[in-house]
């Protein structure tokens, strides 16, 4: 937390109010049921205001409806936004398009398909220009190379030409920041606008909006399901549940007393640093040695391979039993690829896997049976890792019947009856499909399954990362009671470093197929020997 | 890119080998040359010699796939697969079977169906742009909801009666231009227009209602919603956000069209006495031509992979993300 | 003894084999609650239910055509008592229903309507002087005592056939308000449309068997008989050729998206051959080839209709077996996209076999694609029918089309004074029948393509 942040607070009364959103509803255009109540609140310049919230709470819909960009499905049924003294539901639509992009700008989530695919990032700043101001060609032009040194794009006139895709996901996001800012406006909406970057990149761009949010006296109205990223840059913060503001407070005050059980929730989602997993096990259940798992690249006539991506280029580890080994890395570093090498779902190029001993690498289809029963998996994403047209009975019997369990089938429903309890869901639960059920719910679903065959080693692929912060903690803890109870082993794949203390006996940080980095979890984490560690946990946000 | 064509040409010998020899099994294995004797010979009870006879004089008397009594490399050529099929891919096409040329009256034929089929397709996508694109400036209105219905109920029509229709109010009702007819001069107009706004006419149905749902499909994309948040007005993120991006896949859907345009349309040609390709297969069918048959499916397969091939390569210059490898 | 003997064509057959597996497979599509609730969204709309009951009407019609049966002829005097002979001509319960229709041949032309011939002949009066007019219909009309009260009988006879079909519509429609009285769903169009089309039905069977509604062709058969008869064709056709190429496109789509590799180079080079030829060519070839196999060998068929059937039959095979390239190309890449999901791969890490994993996991999850080709191809078959038949490689002219119709009245257009009845009679037919299904496509489409579910939402 810095001193600008608190010398803002501490003045910000003084401050001019540029937006006023009041008793703002929202509702469905069919059914009439409501998604936002009533919201309310203040932004003002120089100040960064964090509306933060889960999926669902609404957040995002108060932005657009500011905007008076909701799509059709969506009406707005009361209240009112004032910019200054204008009321912004009273402007006629072209009234409106001056103030979009001209006085309120906006950026969003995802910058690569917010970007037009087809257009050059230059031109579409300038397009903005050309709209707002009376700069046009070479003007508009040396304006735009401006904006981009402001962003912190490297060799900015070259950039200009680029297309969308051409740049990597920080400097797509800049652009969005640069043509947001292009036409100077006084107030910012910035819809979860680090979310879909990896860690490091969140830092630097977080940064740079606050600093242009301080230098410009920019109002940013920032909507975020990260308490991490309010801590880091926000000056007051407004607490979405369920399309209403349930509490709003200054940031500081808020963190050390929040009001609201549910804001209590949320900052416990920070991750506590000073506590970690102890007792490690001599016993390996998994080894894995000079791991590589290469896919080739095919150019030419011929297509011969010409090269290789190395996904994963010889990397090393072992778990024991009872033992949990977080893999963390970002995007891209081939951790999630080493899982399913362990799998056997991805042939490896070289090196070895040993479970219990034996080398399970190259088994074929049927050889591999046996460690089936004894290696499984959680995925990542709640809705794509069971068969929709599927009960969740049957998809916890599946790998019963396929393993070969001699049960009958008696046996094999008080199986998925007691399968459920354990992940603390009703039994009854057996005739129902996947889309009936929250995200949280279908993790544990998930995590059932893979216990259905007793399994000694379980490979958790980003089990929490699609989940809200609340229901994390939950899925977070089932896991830890089933090891406490099972001795069952985790490989914890995750590009969360925050939740490692908690959960992870050892860790091994991965980088572009590597592991740079391994040891204990309290030794890495206390003191990090690689830079890469380093900026990795840097970009975790903590409580002071 | 270069590497890429190639290749691509390479990819496309497998293919039309494969063609030739589904053409071929149809044409000699369904119809042995011994039924095509007697089917052409006309007569219920012909004798045996005079089968042979008519084999030896149409080149049919040898075997399908493999001579045995010819040595060598000719056990392959000496067969009725490479004399009737091979041979196809140095575009010799032989004569048909009422004795023409076939060759000579392709290159002849050509022209008058590029001279009725490019103005079709031309102005058919233009105009189904244009349509669509107005209907897509009012989406979600009522006026959207009912020109789909009609687009659908255009759609419903079978292009015969748009011929048909169009043949009976125009030349026959109105007397405004020749129902049917061609003169490769000046002229020539007057017997196109008639067909060509038949054809463009029953088109739209089908064509704009599809250029709407790629319109409105990108209307519904992040950057539209950048676009508008950039206090951009409508009209312009239509034409210069959404019209450039939904022309990707009308691209490609169109552009391997256009070297099958040569090979005319059969309705159309037929319908309206022009004496292109389309009507050329017409009456080959109609008179059972399988020689004429056979050598416009190899056109055919040819024209189809060459617009697969400029597809891939217009793909590249109207998407920036697509790299050719 | 026998007074009829029926005849089971292999169109039969296969049409109520087609009605059987339908039913069956909508029946296990209700089970899972999110299909379910797709074609609550398909129904819940008035179109929906509308389309669906002409949609309905139609295959009704073509059912009743698929019952064939010969009947007994009249014993001649010489005959011996045990013997039965059977007509040569064959009938359908349709027939049956639709009363005379059928058999009231005149001698040409004549229009909708009429009671006189379109084309004069010689005639002579009761003087034995001849003279040149139009002489009156044999069929049409003939109960009216004087040709002027043609005006006043229609009106009274309209009102007659509207007055039956009206108890009919009411009888139906009540039973099923008893039974539906609590459902959400808009029934009331449903039964609008039931009562529209039964009160329809009525009048043409009533006044078509006093009248030539849409009148006659060349050789005096009733146009609106004709026209009725091409439904079964139609309907046929739609749903034949496309179940002809549903397993093979979705087996080979669903092997080279799951196998990838060398199963997959195969089923891309056979599919890339396959578009590369002229459709219409091959499916000419193919039909003329087929018939050149019938002339050569007509032992196989006992009646005329035999022979239709068979050449109706091989081209719907031949429309199937040369159009599944489309179908199999969604079939892989839509594979290739599951086989990546997080389920599948579970699957796999729980050893379950290939064959469990295609029939359990990714079949069901592209059955809607399968069902928005079959309900799209339906329209465009039907489309096709007229197209092929009018370049002469369609259905056989012994068989009711309207392609056929089509091919004729081209013709019968150009004549002075226009014949315009076959075409309109033709048109009103397949347009109804085209429209309703294209406009009941697109209501699957919308609800069972994902893709067009976030079309809605933004």
């Amino acid at each position: 937390m810095s001193e600008s942040a608190m010398s803002s607070v501490v003045d910000a009364e003084a401050r001019v109010t540029k937006l006023a959103v009041s008793d703002l509803s929202v509702a469905l255009t069919g059914s009439g049921a409501p998604i936002l109540k009533e919201v309310g609140f203040h932004l003002r310049a120089g100040e960064v205001y964090a509306l933060v919230g889960e999926s669902g709470s609404g957040k995002s819909i108060t932005s657009l409806a500011i905007m008076r960009l909701l799509p059709d499905a969506l009406q707005v049924t009361g209240g009112d936004v004032q910019y200054g003294d204008r009321s912004l539901f009273a402007l006629t639509e072209q009234e409106m398009q001056e103030y979009r992009g001209r006085r309120i700008a906006m950026i969003f989530q995802d910058a690569l398909t917010s970007l037009n695919p087809v257009q050059r990032v230059g031109a579409q700043i300038e397009e903005t220009l050309m709209r707002h101001t009376s700069l046009s060609g070479a003007e508009a032009r040396k304006r735009v190379v401006q904006l981009f040194e402001e962003v912190g794009l490297p060799e900015p006139d070259k950039r200009l030409d680029f297309f969308p895709h051409q740049l990597s996901g920080g400097q797509q996001q800049r652009v969005m920041i640069a043509m947001a800012l292009a036409c100077e406006p006084e107030v910012l909406v910035a819809d979860e606008p680090t979310t879909a970057l990896d860690v490091t990149i969140q830092l630097q761009v977080l940064d740079l909006i606050r600093e242009l949010a301080k230098k410009r006296d920019l109002g940013v109205l920032l909507i975020t399901h990260d308490m991490g990223v309010v801590r880091n840059i926000a000056h007051r913060v407004g607490v979405m549940y369920q399309g209403e503001i349930i509490e709003e407070a200054e940031v500081d005050q808020f963190f050390h007393n929040p009001q609201e059980a549910y804001s209590q929730k949320l900052i416990d989602s920070l991750p506590d640093m000073t506590h970690y997993m102890h007792g490690t096990a001599d016993d390996p259940l998994l080894e894995v040695k000079d791991l590589e798992v290469h896919f080739p690249i095919r150019r030419g006539v011929l297509q011969r391979i010409k090269g290789y991506t190395k996904a994963v280029d010889g990397i090393s580890f072992s778990i024991g039993r009872g033992e949990t080994l977080a893999l963390v890395g970002e995007s891209g570093s081939g951790k999630s690829t080493t899982g399913r090498a362990i799998l056997n779902l991805e042939p490896a190029t070289a090196g070895e896997i040993r479970f219990k001993g034996d080398a399970i690498q190259a088994l074929k289809r049927r050889e591999m049976l046996p460690y089936r029963k004894q290696i499984q998996v959680i995925f990542q994403s709640p809705f794509s890792s069971m068969n929709p047209r599927m009960t969740i009975g049957h998809i916890l019997e599946e790998g019963m019947v396929s393993l070969g369990l001699q049960l009958t089938a008696a046996e094999r429903s008080e199986r998925v009856a007691s399968l459920l309890s354990r992940v603390r869901l009703e039994p009854e639960f057996r005739h129902r499909y996947p889309h009936e059920f929250s995200g949280g719910q279908r993790q544990r679903i998930a995590i059932a399954r893979a216990l259905a065959v007793d399994p000694e080693l379980i490979i958790c692929d980003e089990p929490t990362s699609a989940l809200d912060v609340s229901i994390r903690a939950e899925v977070l803890e089932l896991l830890l009671d089933l090891q406490r109870e099972f001795g069952v082993s985790y490989l914890f794949i995750t590009h969360d470093l925050s939740i490692v203390p908690h959960l992870a006996h050892r860790l091994a940080v991965m980088q572009d197929g590597r592991i740079v980095e391994q040891g204990s979890a309290e030794s890495v984490l206390t003191d990090p020997q690689h830079p890469y560690t380093r900026a990795l946990l840097e970009s975790v946000p903590r409580i002071d | 890119m270069f590497a890429y064509i190639v290749r691509r040409l390479i990819y496309a010998v497998p293919i039309l080998i494969g063609v030739n020899l589904l053409t071929f099994i149809l044409f000699f294995i369904v119809n042995s040359p011994d039924d095509m004797a007697r089917s052409q010979l006309g007569e219920k009870y012909v004798t045996a010699a005079a089968i042979e006879n008519w084999k030896i004089e149409n080149g049919y008397d040898k075997p399908l796939f493999h001579n045995a009594e010819a040595g060598g490399f000719y056990a392959y050529t000496d067969t009725i697969f490479y004399t009737k099929s091979m041979r196809l891919f140095a575009f010799d096409f032989g004569r048909s079977e009422s004795g023409r040329d076939i060759t000579a009256d392709v290159s002849q034929r050509m022209w008058p169906s590029v001279a009725l089929a490019l103005p079709t397709f031309v102005t058919g996508i233009w105009v189904n742009i244009c349509v669509a694109l107005m209907v897509v400036m009012f989406r979600g209105t009522k006026l959207d909801r009912w020109a789909v219905l009609v687009f659908v109920s255009l759609m419903s029509i079978s292009y015969l009666f748009y011929i048909i229709g169009g043949q009976y109010m125009v030349a026959k009702l109105w007397r405004l231009v020749p129902i049917s007819g061609f003169n490769p001069t000046a002229d020539a107009w007057k017997f196109l227009i008639l067909p060509v706004v038949v054809g463009v006419v029953a088109g739209i149905g089908a064509g704009a209602r599809w250029y709407r749902t790629l319109f409105i499909e990108e209307a519904s994309q992040d950057y539209v919603r950048t676009a508008r948040a950039k206090g951009l007005s409508e009209i312009r993120i239509l034409f210069r956000h959404i019209l450039p991006n939904a022309l990707i896949p009308i691209l490609t859907g169109v552009v391997v069209l256009i070297p099958t345009l040569f090979m005319g349309s059969l309705l159309m040609e037929s319908f309206f006495g022009i004496p292109g390709l389309g009507s050329y297969m017409l009456d080959a069918i109609r008179s059972q031509d399988f020689a004429i048959v056979r050598s416009m499916v190899f056109i055919g397969s040819v024209l189809y992979i060459i617009g697969l091939i400029l597809t891939d390569i217009s793909y590249t210059w109207a998407d920036p993300r697509v790299r050719l490898n | 003894m026998d007074t009829v003997k029926i005849v089971v064509l292999w169109s039969d057959l296969l049409i109520y084999l087609l009605a059987a597996s339908l039913t069956l497979f909508f029946w296990n599509m209700r089970g899972n609650p999110i299909t379910a609730a797709r074609w609550r969204q398909v129904f819940g709309t008035r179109l929906g239910m509308a389309t669906f009951v002409v949609l309905g009407a139609y295959i009704m019609i073509a059912l009743l055509d698929s019952l064939h049966f010969r009947l007994a002829l009249e014993e001649d005097p010489g005959q011996k008592s045990d013997q039965v002979y059977f007509d040569n001509q064959v009938v359908s319960v349709l027939d049956l229903a639709l009363g005379d229709m059928a058999t009231e041949h005149e001698r040409t032309y004549s229009a909708p309507f009429a009671l006189q011939s379109f084309e004069k002949v010689n005639m002579k009066n009761a003087d034995g002087v001849s003279y040149r007019d139009f002489p009156r219909l044999e069929h049409a009309g003939a109960h009216l005592a004087d040709p002027a009260d043609r005006g006043s009988d229609l009106v009274l006879q309209s009102l007659i056939g509207l007055a039956k079909g009206g108890v009919l519509a009411l009888i139906f429609v009540g039973m099923q308000w008893f039974f539906l009285r609590g459902s959400t769903l808009p029934w009331r169009a449903a039964w609008t449309t039931q009562a529209v089309i039964i009160c329809f039905a009525a009048w043409l069977i009533h006044i078509g068997n006093l009248y030539h509604v849409l009148g006659t062709d060349q050789a005096g058969n009733d146009v609106l008989y004709k026209s009725i008869k091409g439904v079964r064709t139609g309907v046929l056709l739609g749903t034949l050729a496309t179940l002809v190429m549903l397993p093979i496109a979705v087996s080979l789509g669903i092997a080279a998206g799951y196998f990838k590799g060398w199963v997959d180079d195969v089923v891309q080079y056979l599919y890339t051959t396959l578009s590369s030829i002229p459709g219409i060519l091959l499916i000419a070839a193919s039909v003329l080839l087929f018939q050149v196999y019938i002339d050569l060998n007509p032992e196989f068929f006992e009646i005329g209709l035999e022979k239709a059937d068979a050449r109706f039959i091989a081209l719907c095979f031949i429309l199937g077996v040369t159009s599944w390239a489309t179908l199999c190309r969604l079939m892989r890449a839509e594979t290739l996209k599951i086989s990546q999901l997080e389920y599948v791969q579970a699957a796999h890490a729980f050893g379950v076999s290939h064959f469990r994993i295609i029939t359990r996991h990714i079949l069901p999850n592209v059955v809607h694609i399968i069902l928005i080709t079959f309900v799209l191809d339906f329209s465009a078959l039907v489309l096709a029918e007229a197209v092929l038949s009018y370049i002469g490689v369609g259905i056989d002219p012994a068989m009711a089309s309207w392609g056929n119709m089509i091919n004729t009245a081209r013709s019968e257009l150009s004549r002075e004074p226009a014949i315009w009845w076959t075409l309109s009679g033709a048109f009103f037919f397949m347009f109804s029948l085209v429209l309703s299904a294209n406009l009941f496509s697109d209501l699957v489409r919308d609800a069972f393509d994902p893709r067009t579910g976030l079309e809605g939402a933004a």
